[in-house]
């Protein structure tokens, strides 16, 4: 297939799982707005909301103070912030519209009437748009998109492209999530085990819609152990660095498998999984999560950029 | 036609309070359908339309890039036998201009038989001089051959332009069709419409048939878009989409050894036949313009050695120029040895001095264009303009008279068209897309385009016209 097609299929699953990792984003802190402020954690939710998506600087430079209203418009609505939804979604659907071939019919719908709602949205007067219903949207519009691609799209290269990039991004914005909520908020080991704590912790879990599987998979007081375990090492978890390096592996062997070729992203992701399948979480903690994490990201950007070398700059031979 | 005889407009529905057969079928369903209901489909169309994601952008208006040609329901509709006319003409033209350009990149034989003019076509900026004496597979250089024709009477179809390079639409035909069946079912279950959706297919058969001589196996077509900023990308992508082809833009391919790769995730593919959606001049930037951004380097060496099609050709521009244009029944007579079935509009050509004062003199009930110009851009329609602009159009023409030429402004028909206070007249045109491979093909059908304004007669969608499902009914 065209490197470029191939280029734009991957890329149209990355910004839909960016702007859904975004929206969970909002969600938690909508959440912890609503909660007491509990005992001085971290100064503001908001501020560890927009350091995980990583534009804190350019949200400061913009807006100032953190306040619902201007990180909601930051996160959900600006086009200037690259990472926004309004900003993943119309990305993703100018993609899609470079590939209209490549796409079902479905698929294309599902991109080009969420880039068509979130226009009427923008045009929309904000008080009529409740941050919940906002949420809510987003992650129905990505399980749609996703969904329609699954259900419709034919099992071709272009198919596996579009999982790499969709396993690589959430592996990315997982342990994104995970290294925030650890460095930021509990920059001291001192804190761990203690009922602010997990509180936080749990918060982690609601951004990533995972609050009752998790109960259903371990049960019990919930812990850091667990939760790591939980978001990092188990195969159930749809979230799991585990799961989503498992999908990067699956989906570059079909293409190895298909062009009869092995590639070097599917040896550097195979060497992941491995590091992770003989590991756990006793001795990730040890290691420092922040450390683990560090290095997880860096290899997750590693195989991001053999795959772009591989298959994706046309440079192929 | 006589070129002074006031303006009497032909009702292609209407002839005298009856209707006329083809339109028969249509009578009841625009009487019994209620103003609530027509908005309702109306609303309907528009959104299927944007789902679809066929949108136009307007070159220079700035504002929606996304935004929709308007479509109207109301469908144009020709007999088989006034088709069965058409057809013979419009064939009868696709050959002789390709007849035409073979021969003026050949031995020029029309020239030296004095027909047409050496300085029209050895000097016309669309002239490749790049290809002389190159002669295309199976001689054909248009093969895509757009025909913009309008009626004026019963029996009365005139060419308006020819547009032997990339014309655009045909998207328009295929969709407005769908979206009619779609939303009328019952209309083409009471109605023999010829159906359109043939073309996709007729043009990659038409693609392949014209495959250079070094292609061994199945010919590798792909489409060549400009990019997605284009204002026709939605139409590269359908049409490569129906055909299923590859749709590329130049950084996918390259020249390497005699042939042209695609750069694939498999590495580079070999391509044997680009029908081509861009101008000759960013075709190749050691060949054109060299600041292209969009072109192939070394291309043209590739396509000169007959390792790659090239559709339309480089130089087909040449024969649809609106000053050749007053040459084309001569050039039916010349090669073929029959006599035009279509009408040309009488031309005046400003950079002939005779024509020139008469145009001058006349401004104000004429049309003048622009030769190079397309998409009815820099026109002037006299009876439309004010005192003023046709002032300022006849500087621009004793500036540069050979830039411009004239024709009566002609009496276009009209067909029924939804409009606020219901169905009223407004006036329509015509594009055909004859494509010429191995065999000469034309599916029944075609872009209606329609000037939505009262009173208008400018129908170029970048004017603000809009589009009609065209349909040829069975006898």
């Amino acid at each position: 297939m065209l490197a470029r097609t191939a280029s734009n299929l991957y890329w149209i699953s990355r910004y839909i799982e960016r702007a859904e990792t975004n929206a969970r984003l909002l969600e938690v802190g909508a959440r912890n707005a609503l909660m007491p402020n509990i005992g001085g954690g971290y100064r503001n939710e908001w501020d560890s909301v927009l350091r995980a998506s990583g534009t804190a600087q350019a949200f400061d430079r913009k807006y100032g103070e953190p306040v619902q209203r201007n990180v909601e418009s930051h996160m959900f609505f600006d086009s200037d912030n690259a990472s926004s939804v309004a900003a993943c979604i119309e990305r993703a659907r100018e993609n899609g519209r470079i590939v209209r071939t490549a796409l079902t019919t479905q698929v294309w719908d599902a991109l080009n009437t969420a880039f068509q709602e979130i226009r009427e949205m923008q045009r929309t007067e904000r008080s009529k748009l409740a941050l919940s219903d906002l949420i809510d949207w987003t992650t129905r519009t990505t399980a749609l998109i996703r969904g329609a691609s699954l259900a419709t799209q034919l099992r071709n290269d272009g198919f596996d492209f579009s999982n790499v990039g969709h396993y690589l991004e959430r592996a990315d914005s997982t342990a994104r999530l995970l290294d925030v909520k650890y460095y930021v908020l509990l920059p001291q080991v001192g804190l761990v085990g203690s009922g602010l704590d997990n509180y936080q912790w749990s918060t982690l879990l609601r951004a990533m819609s995972a609050h009752r599987s998790f109960g259903w998979a371990y049960g019990g007081e919930v812990t850091p152990l667990k939760i790591a375990d939980f978001l990092i090492l188990n195969r159930q978890s749809p979230r799991s660095l585990m799961t989503a390096i498992e999908g990067v592996e699956q989906f570059l062997g079909q293409l190895a498998r298909r062009y009869g070729k092995s590639s070097k992203p599917l040896s550097q992701s195979r060497s992941v999984l491995a590091e992770l399948a003989e590991t756990n979480v006793s001795e990730i903690f040890e290691e420092g999560l922040h450390e683990f994490l560090t290095r997880f990201i860096r290899d997750i950007a590693a195989i991001g950029a053999s795959v772009h070398e591989t298959y994706l700059s046309g440079e192929a031979r | 036609m006589d070129k002074a005889a006031p303006l009497q407009f032909f009702n292609e529905m209407f002839d005298s309070e009856s209707v006329r057969p083809p339109y028969r079928g249509l009578e009841e369903w625009t009487r019994d359908m209620p103003a609530e209901l027509r908005s309702l489909k109306q609303s309907e169309a528009e959104s299927l339309f944007r789902r679809i994601g066929i949108t136009f952008a307007v070159y220079g208006e700035g504002g929606d890039p996304d935004r929709l040609i308007p479509f109207d329901m109301f469908p144009r509709v020709f007999s088989a036998d006034e088709w069965r006319r058409l057809e013979r003409g419009i064939k009868q033209r696709a050959r002789a201009l390709n007849a035409f350009l073979v021969d003026v990149y050949g031995r020029g034989e029309i020239v030296r038989a004095g027909r047409i003019p050496a300085r029209l076509v050895y000097q016309n900026e669309a002239y490749e001089k790049a290809v002389c004496g190159f002669l295309p597979p199976r001689g054909v250089y248009s093969h895509i051959v757009g025909i913009d024709i309008v009626r004026t009477g019963r029996d009365e179809f005139y060419v308006l332009e020819d547009n032997c390079r990339t014309p655009s639409g045909v998207s328009y035909m295929l969709e407005n069709r769908e979206i009619m069946m779609r939303m009328f079912p019952h209309l083409f279950q009471e109605n023999r419409i010829a159906p359109v959706e043939g073309y996709p297919r007729a043009l990659r058969r038409t693609l392949a048939s014209v495959a250079p001589k070094k292609c061994t196996g199945e010919p590798k077509v792909v489409i060549l878009t400009p990019g997605h900023f284009n204002s026709a990308y939605y139409e590269h992508s359908f049409l490569a989409d129906m055909m299923g082809v590859e749709l590329v833009e130049g950084q996918d391919l390259f020249v390497e050894g005699d042939f042209v790769w695609m750069r694939t995730t498999e590495g580079p593919k070999k391509v044997d036949v680009i029908y081509r959606r861009i101008d000759d001049a960013f075709l190749d930037p050691l060949c054109f313009k060299p600041d292209s951004m969009l072109g192939i380097p070394g291309l043209m060496n590739v396509y000169r050695s007959g390792g790659v099609t090239i559709a339309s050709a480089p130089g087909a521009g040449v024969a649809d120029d609106k000053a050749v244009y007053t040459f084309v029944p001569e050039m039916v007579r010349f090669y073929l040895g029959e006599e035009p079935l279509l009408n040309n509009v009488p031309t005046w050509q400003c950079g002939k001095r005779d024509d020139c004062a008469y145009v001058l003199e006349h401004l104000a009930e004429l049309v003048v264009k622009e030769v190079h110009g397309s998409g009815g851009y820099g026109m002037l329609v006299g009876p439309k303009a004010s005192k003023a602009e046709v002032e300022l159009f006849a500087d621009k023409i004793r500036e540069k008279p050979e830039n411009y030429i004239a024709q009566p402004t002609l009496a276009l028909s009209t067909c029924p068209t939804f409009v606020a206070e219901g169905v009223a007249p407004r006036h329509v045109d015509l594009r055909p897309y004859c494509l010429v491979g191995e065999s000469i093909e034309l599916v029944p059908g075609g872009l209606t385009r329609v000037a939505l304004t009262e009173g208008s007669l400018v129908v170029n969608s970048s004017q603000g016209g809009g589009v009609k499902d065209t349909w040829v009914v069975a006898d």
